[in-house]
Protein backbone atom coordinates (compact mmCIF):
# COMPACT_ATOMS: atom_id res chain seq x y z
CA UNK A 1 0.00 0.00 0.00
CA UNK A 2 1.47 3.28 -1.10
CA UNK A 3 0.99 6.29 1.03
CA UNK A 4 -2.29 8.33 1.09
CA UNK A 5 -2.89 10.28 -2.48
CA UNK A 6 -5.66 12.98 -2.64
CA UNK A 7 -7.12 13.56 -6.62
CA UNK A 8 -8.95 16.37 -7.37
CA UNK A 9 -12.56 16.29 -9.56
CA UNK A 10 -15.30 18.44 -10.45
CA UNK A 11 -18.30 16.96 -10.34
CA UNK A 12 -19.16 16.00 -14.14
CA UNK A 13 -19.82 12.62 -15.99
CA UNK A 14 -16.32 12.66 -17.02
CA UNK A 15 -14.94 11.61 -13.85
CA UNK A 16 -16.58 8.69 -14.03
CA UNK A 17 -13.63 6.39 -14.29
CA UNK A 18 -11.75 8.22 -11.50
CA UNK A 19 -14.56 8.25 -9.16
CA UNK A 20 -15.73 4.15 -9.79
CA UNK A 21 -11.80 3.51 -9.42
CA UNK A 22 -12.15 4.64 -5.90
CA UNK A 23 -15.37 3.39 -5.02
CA UNK A 24 -16.29 0.60 -6.65
CA UNK A 25 -12.52 -0.88 -5.01
CA UNK A 26 -10.19 -0.93 -8.36
CA UNK A 27 -7.90 1.66 -6.77
CA UNK A 28 -7.40 -0.48 -3.73
CA UNK A 29 -6.96 -3.55 -5.46
CA UNK A 30 -3.75 -1.67 -6.84
CA UNK A 31 -2.82 -1.08 -3.40
CA UNK A 32 -3.73 2.59 -3.34
CA UNK A 33 -5.27 5.00 -1.05
CA UNK A 34 -7.21 7.60 -2.55
CA UNK A 35 -8.88 10.19 -1.37
CA UNK A 36 -10.89 12.34 -3.75
CA UNK A 37 -11.38 15.72 -3.64
CA UNK A 38 -14.37 17.79 -5.03
CA UNK A 39 -13.25 20.96 -5.89
CA UNK A 40 -15.44 23.75 -7.56
CA UNK A 41 -13.63 25.45 -10.09
CA UNK A 42 -10.67 24.13 -12.84
CA UNK A 43 -8.10 26.95 -11.57
CA UNK A 44 -8.70 25.20 -8.28
CA UNK A 45 -7.63 22.05 -9.39
CA UNK A 46 -5.03 23.20 -11.30
CA UNK A 47 -3.40 25.00 -8.35
CA UNK A 48 -3.84 22.40 -5.99
CA UNK A 49 -1.85 20.07 -8.11
CA UNK A 50 0.47 22.66 -8.94
CA UNK A 51 1.84 23.11 -5.30
CA UNK A 52 1.17 19.45 -4.56
CA UNK A 53 -1.47 19.40 -2.39
CA UNK A 54 -3.29 17.11 -5.14
CA UNK A 55 -0.82 13.83 -6.68
CA UNK A 56 -3.59 13.44 -9.01
CA UNK A 57 -6.04 15.25 -10.77
CA UNK A 58 -9.33 15.06 -13.52
CA UNK A 59 -8.44 18.10 -15.83
CA UNK A 60 -9.19 19.37 -18.65
CA UNK A 61 -6.87 18.40 -21.27
CA UNK A 62 -6.05 21.95 -22.52
CA UNK A 63 -5.20 22.79 -18.90
CA UNK A 64 -2.86 20.36 -18.49
CA UNK A 65 -1.22 21.85 -22.11
CA UNK A 66 -1.38 25.41 -20.99
CA UNK A 67 0.44 24.84 -17.30
CA UNK A 68 2.65 22.69 -18.93
CA UNK A 69 3.68 25.99 -21.20
CA UNK A 70 3.35 28.95 -18.64
CA UNK A 71 0.09 30.38 -20.24
CA UNK A 72 -1.52 32.06 -18.37
CA UNK A 73 -0.48 31.23 -15.15
CA UNK A 74 3.03 29.53 -13.83
CA UNK A 75 4.65 27.07 -16.10
CA UNK A 76 4.15 23.68 -14.26
CA UNK A 77 4.97 20.30 -16.74
CA UNK A 78 1.99 17.98 -16.49
CA UNK A 79 2.34 14.30 -17.06
CA UNK A 80 -1.39 13.06 -18.64
CA UNK A 81 -1.03 9.04 -18.83
CA UNK A 82 -4.92 8.32 -19.21
CA UNK A 83 -7.66 10.02 -20.81
CA UNK A 84 -10.35 10.19 -18.60
CA UNK A 85 -12.92 10.56 -21.93
CA UNK A 86 -13.70 11.89 -25.34
CA UNK A 87 -16.25 13.82 -26.47
CA UNK A 88 -18.37 14.17 -24.04
CA UNK A 89 -19.89 17.66 -24.69
CA UNK A 90 -23.16 19.31 -26.57
CA UNK A 91 -24.15 22.41 -27.77
CA UNK A 92 -26.71 23.90 -25.83
CA UNK A 93 -28.94 26.65 -26.95
CA UNK A 94 -32.00 28.95 -25.64
CA UNK A 95 -35.56 28.07 -27.21
CA UNK A 96 -35.55 31.51 -28.81
CA UNK A 97 -32.14 30.84 -30.76
CA UNK A 98 -32.81 27.99 -31.54
CA UNK A 99 -35.59 28.99 -33.23
CA UNK A 100 -34.17 31.89 -35.35
CA UNK A 101 -31.56 29.24 -35.88
CA UNK A 102 -33.88 26.59 -36.94
CA UNK A 103 -35.94 29.33 -39.50
CA UNK A 104 -32.59 30.25 -41.32
CA UNK A 105 -31.50 26.69 -41.46
CA UNK A 106 -30.99 25.25 -45.18
CA UNK A 107 -30.42 21.41 -44.67
CA UNK A 108 -30.02 18.71 -41.58
CA UNK A 109 -30.18 20.59 -38.12
CA UNK A 110 -27.70 17.89 -37.20
CA UNK A 111 -24.90 18.81 -40.03
CA UNK A 112 -23.02 21.61 -37.97
CA UNK A 113 -21.94 23.26 -41.32
CA UNK A 114 -25.86 23.70 -41.78
CA UNK A 115 -26.08 25.44 -37.50
CA UNK A 116 -23.20 27.30 -38.21
CA UNK A 117 -24.04 28.86 -41.42
CA UNK A 118 -28.22 29.29 -39.82
CA UNK A 119 -25.80 31.22 -36.72
CA UNK A 120 -23.73 33.58 -39.21
CA UNK A 121 -27.27 34.58 -41.18
CA UNK A 122 -29.11 35.21 -37.63
CA UNK A 123 -25.70 37.36 -36.04
CA UNK A 124 -26.22 39.36 -39.34
CA UNK A 125 -29.92 39.86 -38.95
CA UNK A 126 -29.47 40.55 -35.45
CA UNK A 127 -26.37 43.36 -36.36
CA UNK A 128 -28.54 44.84 -38.82
CA UNK A 129 -31.53 45.41 -36.06
CA UNK A 130 -29.40 46.88 -34.12
CA UNK A 131 -30.19 43.73 -31.59
CA UNK A 132 -27.14 42.97 -28.70
CA UNK A 133 -24.78 40.47 -29.86
CA UNK A 134 -25.75 36.97 -28.99
CA UNK A 135 -23.44 35.48 -25.69
CA UNK A 136 -22.07 32.20 -25.54
CA UNK A 137 -21.04 30.53 -22.52
CA UNK A 138 -18.37 28.12 -22.01
CA UNK A 139 -16.21 26.80 -18.55
CA UNK A 140 -12.72 28.16 -19.04
CA UNK A 141 -10.35 30.10 -21.39
CA UNK A 142 -8.41 26.86 -22.27
CA UNK A 143 -10.69 24.55 -22.43
CA UNK A 144 -12.62 22.09 -25.33
CA UNK A 145 -15.50 24.13 -24.93
CA UNK A 146 -13.83 27.26 -25.44
CA UNK A 147 -12.26 25.86 -29.04
CA UNK A 148 -14.99 23.27 -29.94
CA UNK A 149 -17.89 26.44 -29.91
CA UNK A 150 -15.00 28.42 -31.79
CA UNK A 151 -14.32 25.92 -34.17
CA UNK A 152 -18.05 25.40 -34.91
CA UNK A 153 -18.90 28.86 -35.42
CA UNK A 154 -15.52 29.80 -36.90
CA UNK A 155 -16.92 27.51 -39.82
CA UNK A 156 -20.16 28.96 -40.87
CA UNK A 157 -18.46 32.33 -41.10
CA UNK A 158 -19.01 33.81 -37.27
CA UNK A 159 -16.09 35.25 -35.70
CA UNK A 160 -16.33 34.34 -31.68
CA UNK A 161 -13.95 36.75 -31.36
CA UNK A 162 -16.08 39.99 -33.37
CA UNK A 163 -19.17 38.77 -33.62
CA UNK A 164 -20.57 37.02 -30.68
CA UNK A 165 -19.49 37.22 -26.73
CA UNK A 166 -17.62 34.05 -25.25
CA UNK A 167 -17.65 34.36 -21.79
CA UNK A 168 -16.31 31.96 -18.53
CA UNK A 169 -19.39 30.40 -16.35
CA UNK A 170 -18.75 27.96 -13.81
CA UNK A 171 -20.96 24.76 -15.20
CA UNK A 172 -23.48 24.79 -12.37
CA UNK A 173 -24.15 28.29 -13.21
CA UNK A 174 -24.79 27.28 -16.99
CA UNK A 175 -28.52 26.02 -16.17
CA UNK A 176 -29.60 29.12 -14.37
CA UNK A 177 -27.70 31.83 -16.84
CA UNK A 178 -29.59 30.66 -20.04
CA UNK A 179 -32.79 30.54 -17.89
CA UNK A 180 -32.08 34.65 -17.10
CA UNK A 181 -30.66 35.26 -20.35
CA UNK A 182 -27.71 36.15 -18.94
CA UNK A 183 -26.43 33.55 -21.78
CA UNK A 184 -27.94 32.19 -25.50
CA UNK A 185 -26.20 29.26 -25.50
CA UNK A 186 -23.43 27.12 -23.59
CA UNK A 187 -20.83 23.92 -24.17
CA UNK A 188 -20.85 21.98 -21.53
CA UNK A 189 -19.78 18.89 -20.64
CA UNK A 190 -23.02 16.46 -18.85
CA UNK A 191 -25.23 16.61 -16.85
CA UNK A 192 -25.66 20.17 -17.53
CA UNK A 193 -27.38 19.90 -21.03
CA UNK A 194 -29.66 17.47 -19.95
CA UNK A 195 -30.27 19.79 -16.56
CA UNK A 196 -31.35 22.60 -19.25
CA UNK A 197 -33.45 20.55 -21.50
CA UNK A 198 -35.08 18.94 -18.55
CA UNK A 199 -35.60 21.98 -17.18
CA UNK A 200 -37.21 23.30 -20.76
CA UNK A 201 -34.98 26.35 -20.91
CA UNK A 202 -32.38 25.13 -23.81
CA UNK A 203 -32.41 22.67 -26.73
CA UNK A 204 -29.22 20.46 -27.43
CA UNK A 205 -28.26 21.51 -31.01
CA UNK A 206 -25.28 19.39 -30.89
CA UNK A 207 -23.28 16.75 -29.37
CA UNK A 208 -19.38 17.21 -30.25
CA UNK A 209 -19.48 13.87 -31.61
CA UNK A 210 -21.15 16.11 -34.49
CA UNK A 211 -18.23 18.47 -34.70
CA UNK A 212 -15.30 16.74 -34.06
CA UNK A 213 -15.11 12.89 -34.32
CA UNK A 214 -12.78 12.30 -31.98
CA UNK A 215 -11.86 14.92 -29.43
CA UNK A 216 -10.03 14.20 -25.72
CA UNK A 217 -11.82 16.09 -23.12
CA UNK A 218 -10.21 15.38 -19.83
CA UNK A 219 -7.26 13.33 -18.41
CA UNK A 220 -5.69 12.12 -15.50
CA UNK A 221 -3.15 14.53 -14.82
CA UNK A 222 -0.22 14.23 -12.64
CA UNK A 223 3.35 16.77 -12.11
CA UNK A 224 5.85 15.75 -14.44
CA UNK A 225 8.49 15.48 -12.08
CA UNK A 226 6.15 13.64 -9.75
CA UNK A 227 5.00 11.28 -12.34
CA UNK A 228 9.29 10.51 -12.53
CA UNK A 229 9.86 9.67 -9.03
CA UNK A 230 6.53 7.69 -8.27
CA UNK A 231 6.13 5.90 -11.47
CA UNK A 232 4.63 2.49 -9.74
CA UNK A 233 2.13 4.41 -8.30
CA UNK A 234 1.16 6.34 -11.86
CA UNK A 235 0.61 3.01 -13.36
CA UNK A 236 -1.11 1.48 -11.06
CA UNK A 237 -3.52 4.61 -11.35
CA UNK A 238 -3.80 4.07 -15.13
CA UNK A 239 -4.85 0.60 -14.29
CA UNK A 240 -7.21 1.35 -11.75
CA UNK A 241 -8.71 3.76 -14.02
CA UNK A 242 -8.46 1.56 -17.18
CA UNK A 243 -10.27 -1.12 -15.28
CA UNK A 244 -13.02 1.35 -13.31
CA UNK A 245 -13.13 2.68 -17.67
CA UNK A 246 -13.96 -1.16 -18.48
CA UNK A 247 -16.29 -1.43 -15.60
CA UNK A 248 -18.80 1.52 -16.97
CA UNK A 249 -18.51 0.39 -20.63
CA UNK A 250 -20.23 -2.54 -20.02
CA UNK A 251 -24.30 -2.21 -20.66
CA UNK A 252 -25.23 -4.07 -17.82
CA UNK A 253 -23.15 -2.18 -15.33
CA UNK A 254 -24.20 1.17 -16.41
CA UNK A 255 -27.25 1.87 -13.76
CA UNK A 256 -24.79 0.56 -10.91
CA UNK A 257 -21.89 3.69 -12.17
CA UNK A 258 -24.14 5.99 -12.56
CA UNK A 259 -25.52 5.47 -8.86
CA UNK A 260 -21.86 5.41 -7.61
CA UNK A 261 -21.81 8.80 -9.92
CA UNK A 262 -24.68 10.37 -8.45
CA UNK A 263 -23.49 10.06 -4.56
CA UNK A 264 -24.27 13.65 -3.18
CA UNK A 265 -20.35 13.93 -2.22
CA UNK A 266 -19.73 12.65 -6.08
CA UNK A 267 -21.61 14.29 -9.25
CA UNK A 268 -24.59 14.83 -6.68
CA UNK A 269 -27.42 14.64 -9.74
CA UNK A 270 -29.90 12.28 -10.51
CA UNK A 271 -28.30 9.04 -11.49
CA UNK A 272 -30.92 8.30 -14.23
CA UNK A 273 -29.70 11.87 -15.88
CA UNK A 274 -26.26 10.05 -15.83
CA UNK A 275 -26.84 7.03 -17.30
CA UNK A 276 -28.83 8.71 -20.08
CA UNK A 277 -25.26 10.45 -20.51
CA UNK A 278 -23.07 7.09 -20.50
CA UNK A 279 -26.08 5.30 -22.66
CA UNK A 280 -25.38 7.79 -25.11
CA UNK A 281 -29.19 8.90 -25.28
CA UNK A 282 -30.21 12.22 -24.33
CA UNK A 283 -33.30 14.10 -24.44
CA UNK A 284 -32.53 17.07 -26.74
CA UNK A 285 -35.66 19.44 -26.70
CA UNK A 286 -37.90 20.13 -23.87
CA UNK A 287 -40.67 18.40 -26.25
CA UNK A 288 -39.41 15.37 -25.59
CA UNK A 289 -37.19 14.67 -28.39
CA UNK A 290 -34.57 11.89 -27.95
CA UNK A 291 -31.22 11.42 -29.63
CA UNK A 292 -28.91 8.42 -29.53
CA UNK A 293 -25.10 8.58 -30.28
CA UNK A 294 -22.64 5.79 -29.39
CA UNK A 295 -19.80 8.60 -29.47
CA UNK A 296 -21.76 11.09 -27.22
CA UNK A 297 -19.13 10.20 -24.18
CA UNK A 298 -16.22 7.55 -24.97
CA UNK A 299 -14.94 6.37 -21.62
CA UNK A 300 -12.99 3.05 -21.84
CA UNK A 301 -14.44 2.32 -25.68
CA UNK A 302 -12.52 2.49 -28.72
CA UNK A 303 -9.21 2.57 -27.23
CA UNK A 304 -10.21 6.24 -25.37
CA UNK A 305 -8.27 5.69 -22.83
CA UNK A 306 -4.43 5.73 -24.31
CA UNK A 307 -3.60 9.12 -24.82
CA UNK A 308 -2.84 10.13 -28.60
CA UNK A 309 -0.29 13.11 -28.73
CA UNK A 310 -1.56 13.88 -31.96
CA UNK A 311 -4.62 14.95 -30.02
CA UNK A 312 -2.21 17.51 -27.69
CA UNK A 313 -1.42 18.82 -31.37
CA UNK A 314 -4.57 19.50 -31.99
CA UNK A 315 -5.49 21.23 -28.74
CA UNK A 316 -2.13 23.20 -29.16
CA UNK A 317 -3.14 24.66 -33.09
CA UNK A 318 -6.73 26.19 -31.29
CA UNK A 319 -4.13 28.33 -28.93
CA UNK A 320 -2.19 29.40 -31.76
CA UNK A 321 -5.55 29.90 -33.92
CA UNK A 322 -7.19 32.01 -30.71
CA UNK A 323 -3.94 33.85 -29.78
CA UNK A 324 -3.56 32.30 -26.91
CA UNK A 325 0.18 30.51 -27.40
CA UNK A 326 2.45 31.82 -29.95
CA UNK A 327 3.52 29.08 -32.46
CA UNK A 328 7.13 27.15 -32.17
CA UNK A 329 8.23 23.93 -32.80
CA UNK A 330 9.86 23.99 -29.06
CA UNK A 331 6.25 24.71 -27.65
CA UNK A 332 4.21 21.95 -29.96
CA UNK A 333 6.98 19.22 -28.96
CA UNK A 334 6.10 20.51 -25.12
CA UNK A 335 2.38 20.63 -25.56
CA UNK A 336 2.80 16.87 -27.59
CA UNK A 337 4.79 15.69 -24.77
CA UNK A 338 2.09 16.04 -22.04
CA UNK A 339 0.28 13.37 -23.33
CA UNK A 340 1.86 9.81 -22.51
CA UNK A 341 1.52 6.91 -24.26
CA UNK A 342 4.29 5.44 -22.47
CA UNK A 343 3.33 5.33 -19.19
CA UNK A 344 -0.11 3.96 -20.28
CA UNK A 345 1.75 0.93 -21.98
CA UNK A 346 4.18 1.13 -18.91
CA UNK A 347 1.30 0.77 -16.48
CA UNK A 348 0.31 -2.85 -18.45
CA UNK A 349 4.17 -4.09 -19.14
CA UNK A 350 4.39 -3.20 -22.57
CA UNK A 351 6.52 -1.55 -24.91
CA UNK A 352 5.42 2.09 -25.72
CA UNK A 353 4.46 1.92 -28.93
CA UNK A 354 4.84 4.51 -32.28
CA UNK A 355 1.47 6.40 -31.85
CA UNK A 356 -0.42 6.26 -35.25
CA UNK A 357 -0.72 10.17 -37.45
CA UNK A 358 -3.58 12.01 -37.99
CA UNK A 359 -6.95 11.47 -38.99
CA UNK A 360 -7.79 11.00 -35.56
CA UNK A 361 -9.82 14.20 -34.84
CA UNK A 362 -12.34 13.93 -37.35
CA UNK A 363 -13.44 17.33 -37.80
CA UNK A 364 -16.11 18.76 -39.79
CA UNK A 365 -15.04 21.34 -41.31
CA UNK A 366 -11.16 22.44 -42.88
CA UNK A 367 -8.94 19.95 -43.92
CA UNK A 368 -7.18 16.68 -42.03
CA UNK A 369 -5.40 17.99 -39.28
CA UNK A 370 -1.66 17.70 -39.15
CA UNK A 371 0.47 17.43 -36.17
CA UNK A 372 4.36 18.18 -38.90
CA UNK A 373 2.67 21.50 -40.29
CA UNK A 374 0.20 23.42 -38.02
CA UNK A 375 0.79 26.54 -39.67
CA UNK A 376 -0.44 25.10 -43.01
CA UNK A 377 -2.91 23.36 -41.24
CA UNK A 378 -4.50 26.86 -39.95
CA UNK A 379 -3.83 28.74 -42.94
CA UNK A 380 -7.05 26.64 -44.77
CA UNK A 381 -9.21 28.47 -42.04
CA UNK A 382 -10.18 31.73 -42.55
CA UNK A 383 -11.05 33.12 -39.21
CA UNK A 384 -8.49 33.13 -36.66
CA UNK A 385 -7.02 35.54 -34.65
CA UNK A 386 -3.02 34.98 -34.67
CA UNK A 387 -0.63 36.48 -32.25
CA UNK A 388 1.13 38.89 -34.06
CA UNK B 1 -3.75 54.72 -9.84
CA UNK B 2 -0.81 56.98 -8.66
CA UNK B 3 1.72 55.28 -7.02
CA UNK B 4 1.07 56.57 -3.56
CA UNK B 5 -2.36 56.23 -3.50
CA UNK B 6 -3.92 53.67 -1.53
CA UNK B 7 -4.65 50.60 -4.40
CA UNK B 8 -8.60 49.95 -5.00
CA UNK B 9 -9.38 46.04 -3.95
CA UNK B 10 -12.00 44.02 -5.04
CA UNK B 11 -13.23 41.63 -2.66
CA UNK B 12 -14.94 38.88 -4.18
CA UNK B 13 -16.72 36.41 -1.70
CA UNK B 14 -20.32 35.07 -1.26
CA UNK B 15 -19.89 34.79 2.59
CA UNK B 16 -20.77 38.33 4.08
CA UNK B 17 -19.18 37.98 7.28
CA UNK B 18 -15.55 36.57 5.89
CA UNK B 19 -15.70 39.73 3.50
CA UNK B 20 -16.60 41.98 6.49
CA UNK B 21 -13.48 40.90 8.05
CA UNK B 22 -11.22 41.12 5.50
CA UNK B 23 -12.39 44.76 4.48
CA UNK B 24 -11.97 45.74 8.46
CA UNK B 25 -8.56 44.39 8.06
CA UNK B 26 -7.69 46.38 4.62
CA UNK B 27 -9.27 49.38 5.94
CA UNK B 28 -7.30 49.42 9.28
CA UNK B 29 -3.84 48.50 7.63
CA UNK B 30 -4.69 51.64 5.16
CA UNK B 31 -6.47 50.07 2.05
CA UNK B 32 -9.55 52.56 1.73
CA UNK B 33 -10.42 51.81 -1.66
CA UNK B 34 -12.35 48.38 -1.16
CA UNK B 35 -15.29 46.92 -2.34
CA UNK B 36 -17.16 43.99 -1.59
CA UNK B 37 -18.69 42.24 -4.94
CA UNK B 38 -21.35 39.31 -3.14
CA UNK B 39 -23.48 38.67 -6.21
CA UNK B 40 -21.60 36.33 -9.08
CA UNK B 41 -24.04 37.83 -11.73
CA UNK B 42 -22.32 39.66 -14.30
CA UNK B 43 -19.23 39.47 -12.16
CA UNK B 44 -16.92 40.34 -15.01
CA UNK B 45 -18.97 43.70 -16.14
CA UNK B 46 -19.21 44.80 -12.62
CA UNK B 47 -15.44 44.20 -12.50
CA UNK B 48 -14.56 46.21 -15.50
CA UNK B 49 -16.64 49.03 -14.31
CA UNK B 50 -14.85 48.79 -10.60
CA UNK B 51 -11.40 48.74 -12.54
CA UNK B 52 -9.55 47.62 -8.80
CA UNK B 53 -6.29 47.11 -9.16
CA UNK B 54 -6.42 43.96 -6.71
CA UNK B 55 -9.25 41.49 -6.56
CA UNK B 56 -9.59 39.14 -4.05
CA UNK B 57 -11.60 35.79 -4.61
CA UNK B 58 -12.36 32.99 -2.18
CA UNK B 59 -11.62 29.40 -3.66
CA UNK B 60 -14.97 28.23 -2.09
CA UNK B 61 -15.97 30.08 -5.43
CA UNK B 62 -17.11 28.42 -8.24
CA UNK B 63 -16.48 32.35 -10.15
CA UNK B 64 -12.70 31.85 -9.88
CA UNK B 65 -12.18 30.42 -13.23
CA UNK B 66 -14.65 33.70 -14.50
CA UNK B 67 -11.39 35.99 -13.34
CA UNK B 68 -9.24 33.30 -15.37
CA UNK B 69 -10.98 35.13 -18.47
CA UNK B 70 -9.25 38.25 -17.67
CA UNK B 71 -5.85 36.99 -18.55
CA UNK B 72 -7.08 37.02 -21.66
CA UNK B 73 -6.76 39.82 -24.38
CA UNK B 74 -9.87 41.07 -25.02
CA UNK B 75 -11.37 44.21 -25.62
CA UNK B 76 -13.58 44.39 -22.66
CA UNK B 77 -10.16 44.46 -20.39
CA UNK B 78 -8.83 48.34 -20.29
CA UNK B 79 -6.01 46.82 -18.07
CA UNK B 80 -3.86 43.15 -18.16
CA UNK B 81 -4.75 41.48 -14.97
CA UNK B 82 -2.20 38.74 -13.80
CA UNK B 83 -2.81 36.08 -11.29
CA UNK B 84 -0.72 36.96 -8.44
CA UNK B 85 1.78 34.41 -8.34
CA UNK B 86 5.34 35.01 -7.56
CA UNK B 87 7.20 32.02 -8.55
CA UNK B 88 10.06 32.74 -6.11
CA UNK B 89 8.00 32.88 -3.45
CA UNK B 90 6.32 29.49 -3.45
CA UNK B 91 5.53 29.34 0.32
CA UNK B 92 3.27 32.64 0.05
CA UNK B 93 1.06 30.89 -2.55
CA UNK B 94 0.77 27.67 -0.45
CA UNK B 95 -0.19 29.73 1.78
CA UNK B 96 -3.01 31.32 0.20
CA UNK B 97 -4.50 28.32 -1.25
CA UNK B 98 -4.21 26.61 2.42
CA UNK B 99 -5.94 30.03 3.62
CA UNK B 100 -8.45 29.29 0.75
CA UNK B 101 -7.95 32.91 -1.27
CA UNK B 102 -6.49 33.71 -4.01
CA UNK B 103 -5.42 37.12 -5.44
CA UNK B 104 -5.48 38.96 -8.91
CA UNK B 105 -3.42 42.01 -9.75
CA UNK B 106 -3.44 44.70 -12.72
CA UNK B 107 -0.37 43.81 -14.62
CA UNK B 108 2.23 46.19 -13.33
CA UNK B 109 1.68 46.96 -9.50
CA UNK B 110 4.37 46.03 -7.79
CA UNK B 111 5.64 43.16 -5.92
CA UNK B 112 6.24 45.13 -2.66
CA UNK B 113 2.68 46.90 -2.24
CA UNK B 114 0.22 43.69 -3.16
CA UNK B 115 2.45 41.60 -0.51
CA UNK B 116 0.95 43.17 2.25
CA UNK B 117 -2.20 42.72 1.05
CA UNK B 118 -2.19 39.56 0.59
CA UNK B 119 -0.53 38.48 4.03
CA UNK B 120 -3.41 40.33 5.60
CA UNK B 121 -5.61 38.33 3.53
CA UNK B 122 -4.33 35.34 4.43
CA UNK B 123 -4.09 36.14 8.10
CA UNK B 124 -7.79 37.19 7.94
CA UNK B 125 -9.19 34.15 6.37
CA UNK B 126 -6.87 31.83 8.38
CA UNK B 127 -8.85 34.11 11.72
CA UNK B 128 -12.30 33.04 9.67
CA UNK B 129 -11.86 29.63 9.65
CA UNK B 130 -10.62 30.03 12.85
CA UNK B 131 -13.89 31.70 14.04
CA UNK B 132 -15.62 28.66 12.41
CA UNK B 133 -14.05 25.93 13.73
CA UNK B 134 -14.60 27.31 17.25
CA UNK B 135 -17.98 28.12 16.51
CA UNK B 136 -18.60 24.70 15.09
CA UNK B 137 -16.87 23.41 18.18
CA UNK B 138 -18.94 24.94 20.48
CA UNK B 139 -22.10 23.94 18.63
CA UNK B 140 -21.26 20.11 18.92
CA UNK B 141 -19.93 20.42 22.87
CA UNK B 142 -23.70 22.04 23.47
CA UNK B 143 -24.96 19.35 21.38
CA UNK B 144 -22.81 16.51 23.73
CA UNK B 145 -23.83 18.49 26.55
CA UNK B 146 -27.66 17.87 25.94
CA UNK B 147 -26.72 14.25 25.14
CA UNK B 148 -25.39 13.67 28.48
CA UNK B 149 -27.61 15.46 30.49
CA UNK B 150 -30.12 13.06 29.22
CA UNK B 151 -28.04 9.92 29.70
CA UNK B 152 -27.98 10.61 33.31
CA UNK B 153 -31.37 11.97 33.71
CA UNK B 154 -31.68 8.28 32.50
CA UNK B 155 -29.47 6.44 34.58
CA UNK B 156 -31.32 8.73 37.63
CA UNK B 157 -33.97 7.73 36.92
CA UNK B 158 -33.11 3.50 36.12
CA UNK B 159 -30.86 2.90 38.56
CA UNK B 160 -31.80 5.27 41.69
CA UNK B 161 -28.23 7.04 41.13
CA UNK B 162 -27.69 11.14 41.96
CA UNK B 163 -26.71 13.28 39.06
CA UNK B 164 -23.18 12.85 40.49
CA UNK B 165 -23.17 9.33 40.84
CA UNK B 166 -24.69 8.90 36.73
CA UNK B 167 -21.97 11.03 35.69
CA UNK B 168 -19.17 9.43 37.20
CA UNK B 169 -20.57 5.96 35.78
CA UNK B 170 -20.26 7.66 32.46
CA UNK B 171 -17.22 8.36 32.33
CA UNK B 172 -15.66 5.52 33.80
CA UNK B 173 -17.18 3.48 31.21
CA UNK B 174 -16.05 5.63 28.64
CA UNK B 175 -12.65 5.37 30.03
CA UNK B 176 -12.75 1.72 30.24
CA UNK B 177 -14.07 1.78 26.93
CA UNK B 178 -11.75 4.22 25.60
CA UNK B 179 -14.55 6.34 24.22
CA UNK B 180 -16.17 9.66 24.46
CA UNK B 181 -18.48 10.06 27.35
CA UNK B 182 -20.81 11.72 24.62
CA UNK B 183 -20.20 8.70 22.57
CA UNK B 184 -21.07 5.84 26.00
CA UNK B 185 -24.31 9.13 26.35
CA UNK B 186 -25.64 8.50 22.61
CA UNK B 187 -25.66 4.60 22.75
CA UNK B 188 -27.31 4.68 26.44
CA UNK B 189 -30.23 7.00 24.51
CA UNK B 190 -30.13 4.94 21.59
CA UNK B 191 -30.77 1.96 23.75
CA UNK B 192 -33.27 3.15 25.66
CA UNK B 193 -35.19 4.15 22.58
CA UNK B 194 -35.12 0.60 21.48
CA UNK B 195 -36.07 -0.38 24.86
CA UNK B 196 -39.00 1.71 24.81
Amino acid sequence: MTGPLHVGFIPLVDAAALIVAVDKGFAAAEGLDVTLVREVSWSNVRDKLNIGLFDAAHLLAPVAIASSLGLGHVKVPIAAPFNLGLNGNAITVSPALHADIMNDISGDPFDPMATALALARVVAKRRKSGAEPLTFGMTFPFSTHNYQLRFWMAAGGVDPDEDVRLVVLPPPYMVDSLASGHVDAFCVGAPWNSVAVDLGVGHILHFVADILVRAVEKVLAVRQDWSEKNPDVVAALVRAAFRAAEFIEQPQNRAEAARILAQPERIGVDADVIQRTLDGRLKISPDGTMRESNRYLLVGREGAPRPDPVQAAWLYAQMVRWGQASISPEALKAAMGVFRPDLYDAAFGRQAKPTEASGAIGAFAGPAFDANDIVGHLAAFEIGHRKS
Amino acid sequence: MGTESSPKIVIVDESPIRAAILEEGLREAGFTGVVHIREMQSLLARIYALDPDVILIDLENPSRDVLEQMFQVSRAVRRPIAMFVDQSDAASIQASVDAGVSAYIVDGLKKERIKPILDLCISRFNAFSKLQAELDHAKSALEDRKVIDRAKGILMKLKGLTEDEAYVLLRSTAMREKKKISEIAQSILTASELLK
